[in-house]
């Protein structure tokens, strides 16, 4: 049997295996933000319906695994009766999650909106759409860039989970290249060093601007 | 058209509980300890020695911002080329606690910093022991309000801990993936283990808030 050492090459291959792992945080991040936004307007919705469905979405996603999630989607697609594809899996599987967990972050920005607002819009003649879209979101956008961007550092090293059912992203294609060179202590701290390179940029920038904006609030 | 299979999920059963009472040591093993490494931890930044400083906030920046799975690559697969081995549970405990450990110390060192300096001045003006202060002064309410941080802290290391299956630890997600490779239910296993967890969760958060209407309730005046 062949071992190929640890080299400059195989530190690449992990490196340009980062890319998987940014394309499906960013599908994700997509995917998330509008399912998000959905879940968080049902949530603070005046009807009774849209704001228990959402609430049970929010619940089940935030109370089980994303491992488990992850294995719900990847072994249903085939019951219903697609082709098992961990890269769609994947996909569907983050996207859910973020939408649940974005939906939780910005239902609490739009109620930390003073309910005054709301009564002005409406005193105004603003409809629901209008209220929302010229009044509310513009409003709770700014407390909720915060949290999100501390979100996506939670997605991104969420993604690493794919590679649990196959799909060759960072931590995949860690694996990979261990079963290869059995030089696991540089392999794993590789791959560690390539998710802080991406992660920690973020977390200080959601660090800073939630500190900028708690200074703008309080004076 | 698919059609459900329960019947071998349900023969295995055993196996599963099995597997969700080791979920629940491991968990819970890992807050306690972790609970004392991030009080360590918090006292440690409050330390007149920078490097010490310095150390553990590397620590909790390099653990917050890489994936559990990878650390628990890391310390299974990578430790023992520096000569320390050791089994998946143990491997499994020791990702948990380290993980917990970096999420805790910032929730603890938030709680001791929403203590004012004036609620100490006024327990030494009382004539409370330093024991005491630290205790009923500082600890106290300190815990109180990071109370819920902490606690879903605690339910997210318990979700968290799923992961540790992929180094075959013997948990509950492991119980599962060796139930689903006899049976080929793939299926019906992990919708049966997602409803455990769930139960879990939503069983630690009752337990929680009871123990917070137990512990805490004394009145807030602010």
């Amino acid at each position: 049997m062949l071992i190929r050492p640890f080299g400059i090459n195989e530190f690449w291959i992990i490196v340009m295996a980062a890319q998987w792992t940014i394309a499906l945080s960013a599908i994700a991040f997509a995917g998330g933000g509008v399912g998000g936004l959905l879940i968080a307007l049902a949530r603070v919705s005046d009807a009774r319906w849209p704001r228990l469905l959402a609430t049970g979405f929010i619940r089940v996603f935030q109370g089980t695994p994303l491992l488990m999630q992850l294995f719900l989607v990847f072994f249903g697609m085939n019951i219903l009766g697609f082709a098992i594809n961990p890269w769609i899996a994947a996909a569907v599987a983050l996207t859910l999650h973020a939408s649940a967990f974005l939906g939780e972050i910005w239902r609490g920005c739009i109620e930390a909106i003073p309910p005054g607002q709301r009564e002005a819009a409406t005193a105004l003649g603003l409809r629901y759409f209008n209220r929302m879209r010229y009044i509310i979101l513009p409003q709770a956008s700014r407390i909720a860039v915060a949290p999100t961007v501390g979100f996506l550092v939670q997605l991104i090293k969420g993604t690493s989970l794919a590679a649990i059912i196959g799909f060759t992203e960072l931590t995949r294609q860690g694996q990979i290249i261990n079963n290869a060179t059995f030089s696991p202590f540089m392999v794993f701290g590789t791959v560690a060093a390539v998710y802080f390179v991406l992660c920690w940029p973020l977390s200080l920038l959601a660090r800073r601007m939630e500190v900028k904006f708690s200074r703008s609030t309080t004076r | 058209m698919y059609t459900f299979n329960f019947e071998p999920v349900l023969a295995g059963f055993d196996k599963l509980l099995i597997g969700a009472w080791v979920t629940v040591q491991l968990s819970c093993a890992a807050m306690v300890l972790g609970l004392i490494l991030s009080i360590l931890c918090a006292a440690g930044k409050t330390s007149r020695v920078a490097p010490l400083r310095w150390v553990i906030d590397a620590y909790i920046e390099i653990i917050r911002n890489t994936p559990f799975l990878v650390q628990i690559f890391f310390i299974f697969f990578g430790l023992p080329a520096l000569g320390i081995r050791l089994s998946p549970n143990s491997a499994a405990l020791v990702a948990l606690v380290v993980n917990f450990g970096a999420y805790g110390t910032e929730i603890i060192r938030a709680g001791i910093e929403s203590i004012q300096k004036g609620q100490v001045e006024a327990g030494t003006a009382l004539g409370l022991s330093k024991l005491q202060i630290f205790r009923y002064i500082i600890m106290k309410p300190a815990l109180r309000t990071v109370y819920p941080a902490l606690t879903s802290q605690f339910i997210y290391l318990m979700l968290t801990s799923s992961v540790v299956s992929a180094i075959s630890a013997d948990d509950l997600a492991a119980a599962g993936n060796d139930l689903q490779s006899a049976t080929f239910a793939s299926f019906e296993v992990y919708i049966v283990i997602t409803a455990m967890y769930l139960i879990m969760s939503i069983g630690f958060s009752a337990i929680f808030s009871m123990i917070e209407k137990a512990a805490f309730r004394y009145p807030l005046s602010r």
